[in-house]
C-alpha cells in the first residue's frame, strides 16, 4: 500500500477489498481467477480498471456488487461487509440487462417499485433521469425500439433512480460504437462532476479508461491480481483538448505499457 | 436475450413446430403481404378443384359438393352440432386442466432444483409414450366414460406443456435475474416481475403444442370409445362405407384445429410484442 493511501480516513475508505481469492472447479481443477486482491476506493473517486480478458475483472466486479461470494478475503463497504446485492451498489451490465418486456419507463421504476415508493413520487424520479439520460422522448418505448447507446442509457437511468451511493460498471460501453462510446464517456463524466458519486468502471480500453478515471488499476492474469495502480493527475472537466494533450497520451501510453506488457 | 423459443421447444419436445414462420415474414415485410394472402386463397381454391377432379376419376372419393351435402345434412338433423360439442367439451376440459397443471409444475421445476431432480424423470418417460397408448389403460381403468378420454386428453397436453414451461424458466437470462437482485428484488419478486414475464412465450408456445396434441388426441380417443363425438362419428361413417361423412369429420376436425391455434397464436403475438425478432 502506497503511504498517499494510509492517510485515507475509515470514513474515505468506500471500497475496500481485503486480500480477495476467488477459486473455480473447472473439471475437476481448481482455477484461480482471483489470486489475493487488495484495493481501497475513497468516496467521490472515480475508478476504472482494465487488465487482459479473463484476468478476472467481472469477477471482483461480481464479488463488490454481491452477487458472487469471494473464496477468501472480503469486500467492505462503509465499513460493512457485502453480503448479496444492494440498491446501496448500483450495477451496470455490458449487456444492458433492461427487461425487454417493460418499457423504458418501467425499466426505471422497476427498484422504485421494489422499494415500494408511492406511485406518483415514483414517477417523478423515472421521469427526471430518464431526462437526464435523454430518453424523455422514449420513455414509453420498449427497449427492442432503441439503439445499442440509448438501452446503455436507459440502464444508466434505472440504476441512478436508486441513488446508489456506489455505482459499478461492467464494461457498460463496450457493446457501442466508438463516437457513441465517446459521448457516453463525456455524459457520464459530466454526471459525475456534478455528483461525485463513487464509481469503479470496468473495461479494456485503454483511452477509455484514462480519460474517465481519478486512478487506473491496472491487473494481470493467472493469477487475476493487480498489476500497477496508475494516478491521473489530469483535471476535470476532461475536454477534448485534455484528450489530445501530451500528459493524457503519457498516461495513456503508460497504462498501455502495463496491460500489454506485463 | 436468447433462444428462439420455438426452436428450444421443438428441438426437445420433438413435435412438429408450430406454423410461426410465416406471420413473422408477413409483420416484417408488409409489401409482400398482400400477395400472400392472393396466393393462399390461390391455392385453397386450386386444392378444391383438383379434389374435385380426383373425385371426377371413379377413385370412389366424395366430390366437394357431396360432402358439402352431407355437411349440410349433418348440420341440419343436429348431429354436427352434438359431434362438435362432444368432442370441444373434451379437447378444452382436458387441455385446461392440462395446462392449469402444466404452468406451476413446469415453473416449479425450473426454479427449485430438488422438483427437477423429481419430475423430470417422469415427465420425460411419460413423453416418450404416446398418449394414445394409454388409452388402454384409461379404460381398462376408468371405465368408458368421459372420464379416460378426458384424462388422456389433458396428459398429452400437459406434457407438451409442461416441458416448455419449464424451458422458459431455465432460460430466463441470469444477468436479467442478477439485475432485479440489485435493484431490491428478492425471490418472490424477482419469480413474479422477471421469470414470469421472460417464460411467457415459452408457455404460450407450449400451450400451442399442447392444444395441438388435445385435438389429435381427442379423435383418437373417440374413435376407440366414445357415444358421440367428431371421431366417433368418422369410426360409425366407416363401418357403413359413408365416405363423405368421413370428409365432414376430417374437414371439421382441420378447421377447428386451425381456428383454435390461430386464436392461440393472436394472443401469444399480443403478449410477446416486446421480443426482438430476428
Ligand atoms: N462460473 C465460472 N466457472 C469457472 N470459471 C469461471 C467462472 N466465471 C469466470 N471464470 C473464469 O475466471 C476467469 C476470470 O473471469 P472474468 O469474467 O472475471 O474475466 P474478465 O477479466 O472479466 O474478462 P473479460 O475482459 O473477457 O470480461 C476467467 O478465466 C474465467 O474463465
Ligand atoms: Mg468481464
Amino acid at each position: 500500500m502506497n503511504p498517499a493511501e494510509q492517510t485515507l480516513t475509515a470514513t474515505d475508505r468506500k471500497i475496500q477489498v481485503r486480500d480477495i481469492t476467488k477459486h473455480y472447479e473447472v473439471g475437476g481443477k481448481r482455477f484461480e481467477a482471483l489470486g489475493g486482491v487488495s484495493l481501497d476506493v475513497a468516496e467521490n473517486e472515480f475508478v476504472t480498471v482494465v487488465g487482459p480478458s479473463g484476468c478476472g475483472k467481472s469477477t471482483l466486479m461480481n464479488i463488490l456488487g454481491g452477487l458472487d461470494e469471494p473464496t477468501s478475503g472480503s469486500a467492505v463497504v462503509d465499513g460493512k461487509e457485502v453480503r448479496g446485492p444492494s440498491p446501496e451498489r448500483g450495477i451496470i451490465f455490458q449487456q444492458y440487462a433492461l427487461f425487454p418486456w417493460l418499457t423504458v419507463r418501467q425499466n426505471v421504476e422497476f427498484g422504485l417499485k421494489t422499494a415500494r415508493v408511492p406511485a406518483d413520487e415514483r414517477r417523478r424520479t423515472a421521469q427526471h433521469f430518464i431526462e437526464m439520460v435523454g430518453l424523455a422522448d422514449f420513455a414509453d418505448s420498449l427497449p427492442k425500439t432503441l439503439s445499442g447507446g440509448m438501452k446503455q442509457r436507459c440502464a444508466i437511468a434505472r440504476a441512478y433512480a436508486m441513488n446508489p451511493s456506489i455505482l459499478l460498471m461492467d464494461e457498460p460501453f463496450g457493446a457501442l460504437d466508438a463516437l457513441s462510446r465517446v459521448r457516453m464517456q463525456e455524459h457520464l463524466l459530466e454526471t459525475w462532476e456534478q455528483d461525485r458519486r463513487t464509481i469503479v468502471f470496468i473495461t479494456h480500453d485503454v483511452d477509455e479508461a484514462a480519460f474517465l478515471a481519478n486512478r487506473v488499476v491496472v491487473m494481470a492474469a493467472r493469477p487475476g491480481r493487480i498489476h500497477r495502480i496508475i494516478d491521473v493527475d489530469l483535471p476535470y472537466p476532461r475536454t477534448e483538448d485534455v484528450r489530445l494533450s501530451p500528459e493524457f497520451t503519457a498516461i495513456r501510453n503508460d497504462i498501455w505499457t502495463s496491460v500489454y506488457h506485463q | 436475450m436468447s433462444a428462439d423459443p420455438q426452436a428450444a421447444v421443438v428441438s426437445t419436445a420433438g413435435t412438429a413446430p408450430p406454423e410461426g414462420g410465416p406471420t413473422a415474414a408477413v409483420t416484417s415485410t408488409k409489401r409482400r403481404a398482400p400477395s400472400l394472402l392472393v396466393l393462399n386463397i390461390a391455392t385453397i381454391f386450386l386444392g378444391l378443384g383438383l379434389w374435385w377432379l380426383i373425385s371426377l376419376t371413379g377413385l370412389q372419393i366424395p366430390s366437394p359438393v357431396e360432402v358439402l351435402l352431407a355437411g349440410i345434412d349433418l348440420a341440419a338433423s343436429g348431429i354436427l352440432l352434438t359431434d362438435i360439442v362432444a368432442s370441444l367439451t373434451r379437447v378444452l376440459t382436458g387441455f385446461l386442466l392440462g395446462t392449469a397443471l402444466a404452468i406451476p409444475v413446469g415453473f416449479l421445476m425450473g426454479w427449485y432444483g430438488w422438483a427437477r431432480g423429481l419430475l423430470e424423470p417422469w415427465v420425460q418417460f411419460f413423453r416418450t409414450v404416446p398418449p394414445l397408448a394409454i388409452i388402454p389403460l384409461a379404460i381398462v381403468l376408468m371405465g368408458i366414460g368421459e372420464q379416460p378420454k378426458i384424462f388422456v386428453i389433458f396428459l398429452a397436453a400437459f406434457l407438451s406443456c409442461v416441458i416448455s414451461t419449464f424451458q422458459g424458466v431455465v432460460q430466463v437470462d441470469r444477468t436479467l435475474i442478477n439485475a432485479a437482485r440489485v435493484l431490491g428484488a428478492k425471490d418472490g419478486t424477482i419469480f413474479a416481475r422477471v421469470v414470469v414475464p421472460a417464460s411467457t412465450p415459452f408457455i404460450l408456445v407450449g400451450m400451442r403444442v399442447g392444444l395441438g396434441s388435445a385435438w389429435a388426441t381427442v379423435v383418437a380417443a373417440e374413435l376407440i370409445a366414445a357415444q358421440q363425438g367428431l371421431g366417433y362419428r368418422m369410426q360409425q361413417a366407416q363401418i357403413y362405407y359413408d365416405l363423405p361423412t368421413i370428409f365432414v369429420g376430417i374437414l371439421v376436425i382441420g378447421l377447428f384445429g386451425l381456428v383454435m391455434d390461430r386464436v392461440l397464436l393472436a394472443i401469444e403475438s399480443k403478449l410477446t410484442v416486446w421480443q426482438e425478432r430476428r
